[in-house]
């Protein structure tokens, strides 16, 4: 069976003037680890309040552990665990105090499904008298998963859990939701890091509430036409304009300390002909390799075909 | 229920833990009720006066001194032309100037009747008219000597009377109006800028995502307010005997009844502010705007209703708290039992009913 399925969901907000989801379709087997990549304001959290019951969707219709959105939306409500984007907790409670509570109102105890977040806990338990309020982000979002996971749930929303959280905490939040998995829990995850998106099963890519593709994040990657390569040189500034004057480039784009570029037509003599050009017009310490294209590099070759 | 008290428990700490609530919770009530009771009340204290005696006689020395022996006036006694006054109230020096014509006793023994001139400085209305009243019940005191020494046989005396508050103090009049307002204040304002908190933390996700029914966090939300406002009523109600020397004359049990009814109907009114509201910011301004001002100024506490236009006047009929003045006052003030505020007890019974109902077709299950 599967955790999670939509068909055709569609939402919009302001009486149908902003169109936030447009006909979402995508399936979450039961234990998979299934990402939202996309940027902000791509339609994440809409999809996320549509399958926590919080927003009724305009059109289309989904399930949760086989419950249907709209009518079962209590028995959703029992076996889901939900972990808003702007989630801060009680800040004014101390880690115990939200750990417990949202125990309580989630009809269990810590004691009871210890187990299932000792591995989180250890790890804030020595701040356990501390107010929520004056832990670091990284603790904050870690005890926040906590009282998501505190009453077991089948199905566990995490809407950009890491967004706001220093790299190594980052990292560590993955390893989390990884042995999460292997206890047998479907996760949903949103994020608009494409790094985090290899980590997932599978992907769905986001934008203007459309989704773009769905397949394993290996997939996605290889789907990207052509080859790419990798520019670097000395005066960065300078090559990327030389590159977009380059009549051969089919885009280019900054990526980390490089340029990402692709040719208008694959052929070897390319690289040559391109690293005897910009040594003509004055640029050192060349250098270009081809590379395997990236998640970024495929979203932005699908969301902004007018560069192509 | 464990869930229900647990929230209840988790919303406790909110309030004890944050020292701008407990701050606005039991700072603001005390010192609304020492502000209004010392210093803002209608009382007026030791306003100069002058007094211009060109009678000098029995009669005239007689009200001088017991002008001089009221608490209200700082007598300040000379002979002043008219030209001489009226410099003197320019400059604000005095409040009030009284003149006694030459022939004032005999006067009073011969013909009956006598004139005292009163100028008073009408600039604040309000004072001159206090201090008018004031200047007029010392007089009637001493016709009212005069009759009963048998110096003067026949003298026309006339009727005012200072209902429910014969030495014309201050304090009787507003503690019902502090009531309302700070009974509104903590729970319409304070409950609405709670359940907005929880929207603008994303807590109110959570907690709709969760097998807790959405009615019962509501309920859970108002309680400890509710709690704390009938702590409040005690705290105002102990100052008002021990600290104003005023009497609680009629039920206890009903003023508390009744009080509850009020703060439920202000609960409901900051709920239905909370559905709306984004923010906590504009909660508070709305809670100010369409809860607070109306509250000081349409309950009749500090204007006269009947003095309003009959626009202003007609929306003072909609709003719950000049009901409950109304019943504060005859309960507390006046003795009165249920048998003469069921009038009032029934229309705010009813608005709470229909803000109730308001509240209940609005809920929301979901988040829009």
């Amino acid at each position: 069976m599967d955790a999670i399925t939509l068909d055709n969901i569609t939402k919009t907000y302001n009486k149908g003037k902003v169109l936030a989801v447009d006909k979402a379709t995508f399936t979450v087997a039961e234990g998979e680890m299934f990402g939202l990549i996309g940027p902000d304001g791509a339609g994440k959290t809409s999809i996320f309040r549509v399958l926590t019951t919080l927003l009724l969707p305009d059109g289309g219709s989904g399930t949760v552990a086989g419950f249907d959105i709209v009518d079962q939306y209590k028995e959703i409500r029992n076996c889901i665990g939900y972990m808003p984007g702007k989630f801060s907790l009680y800040q004014d409670l101390s880690v115990e105090e939200n750990l417990k509570f949202f125990a309580t109102i989630f009809e269990t105890t810590i004691e009871e499904n210890y187990e299932l977040i000792k591995d989180i806990y250890i790890q804030i338990e020595p701040f356990k008298t501390r107010r929520a309020g004056k832990l670091s982000g990284g603790m904050k979002q870690k005890l926040a998963l906590c009282c998501a996971l505190i009453h077991k749930p089948k199905v566990l929303f995490l809407d950009e859990p890491t967004t706001g959280v220093d790299a190594v905490s980052r990292v560590e939040f993955w390893e989390m939701l990884k042995r999460l998995k292997h206890q047998g829990i479907t996760i949903l995850v949103s994020t608009p890091y494409m790094d985090e998106a290899v980590l997932c099963d599978r992907i769905a890519l986001i934008q203007d509430g459309k989704i773009l593709s769905i397949d394993s994040s290996e997939n996605t990657m290889k789907k990207y036409p052509g080859r790419m390569y990798a520019v670097h040189s000395l005066n960065m500034h300078k090559l990327l304009k030389d590159l977009r004057s380059y009549p051969d480039t089919l885009s280019c784009f900054t990526f980390g300390d490089s340029m990402h570029l692709t040719f208008r037509e694959d052929n070897d003599g390319n690289v040559t002909r391109l690293n005897e050009y910009l040594n003509n017009i004055g640029h050192t310490n060349l250098e270009i390799k081809e590379i395997q294209a990236g998640i970024e590099d495929y979203f932005i070759k699908i969301s902004e075909p007018a560069h192509g | 229920m464990k869930q229900f008290f647990a929230f209840i428990r988790k919303e406790f700490y909110h309030v004890f833990r944050d020292k701008k609530t407990l701050l606005m919770l039991f700072g603001v009530p005390i010192a609304q009720v020492l502000l209004f009771g010392f210093v803002l009340t209608n009382e007026i204290k030791n306003s100069k006066i002058v007094v211009c005696d060109y009678a000098k006689d029995y009669a005239s020395q007689e009200v001088i001194r017991k002008i001089e022996a009221s608490r209200y006036f700082n007598v300040q006694k000379a002979s002043m032309s008219h030209d001489q006054i009226e410099a003197a109230f320019r400059t604000g020096e005095i409040k009030m100037a009284v003149i006694f014509p030459a022939d004032f006793y005999s006067d009073l023994s011969h013909l009956n009747k006598a004139q005292i001139q009163v100028i008073a400085d009408a600039s604040d209305p309000n004072t001159a008219t206090t201090l008018t009243s004031y200047l007029s019940s010392i007089l009637n005191d001493f016709q009212t000597e005069m009759i009963s020494t048998g110096k003067v046989p026949y003298t026309i005396k006339p009727e005012v009377r200072m209902l429910y508050n014969p030495e014309l103090l201050g304090a009787p009049n507003f503690v019902p109006g502090v009531m309302a307002l700070v009974l509104m204040l903590i729970c319409a304002m304070m409950t609405s800028v709670a359940i907005v908190k929880e929207k603008e933390m994303g807590t109110m996700e959570v907690l709709l995502v969760s097998p807790l029914k959405p009615y019962l966090i509501i309920i859970a939300k108002t309680v400890p307010y509710l709690l704390i406002s009938l702590l409040n009523l005690t705290a105002i109600l102990l100052m008002s005997v021990y600290l104003l020397d005023l009497a609680i004359k009629g039920s206890i049990v009903l003023l508390f009844a009744e009080s509850t009814l009020f703060i439920i109907s202000s609960l409901a009114l900051g709920l239905l502010i909370s559905v709306r509201a984004e923010s906590q910011m504009s909660a508070m301004m709305t809670s100010q705007m369409s809860l607070m001002l109306p509250t000081m100024l349409l309950t009749g506490f500090m204007f006269p209703i009947e003095n309003m236009p009959v626009a202003m006047q007609v929306v003072s009929y909609l709003i719950p708290s000049h009901y409950y003045y109304v019943i504060v006052k005859a309960v507390m003030l006046e003795g009165l039992g249920f048998a003469s505020i069921w009038r009032e007890t029934l229309i705010m019974a009813f608005i709470t009913l229909v803000l109730v109902g308001i509240n209940i077709r609005s809920f929301k299950t979901r988040l829009a």
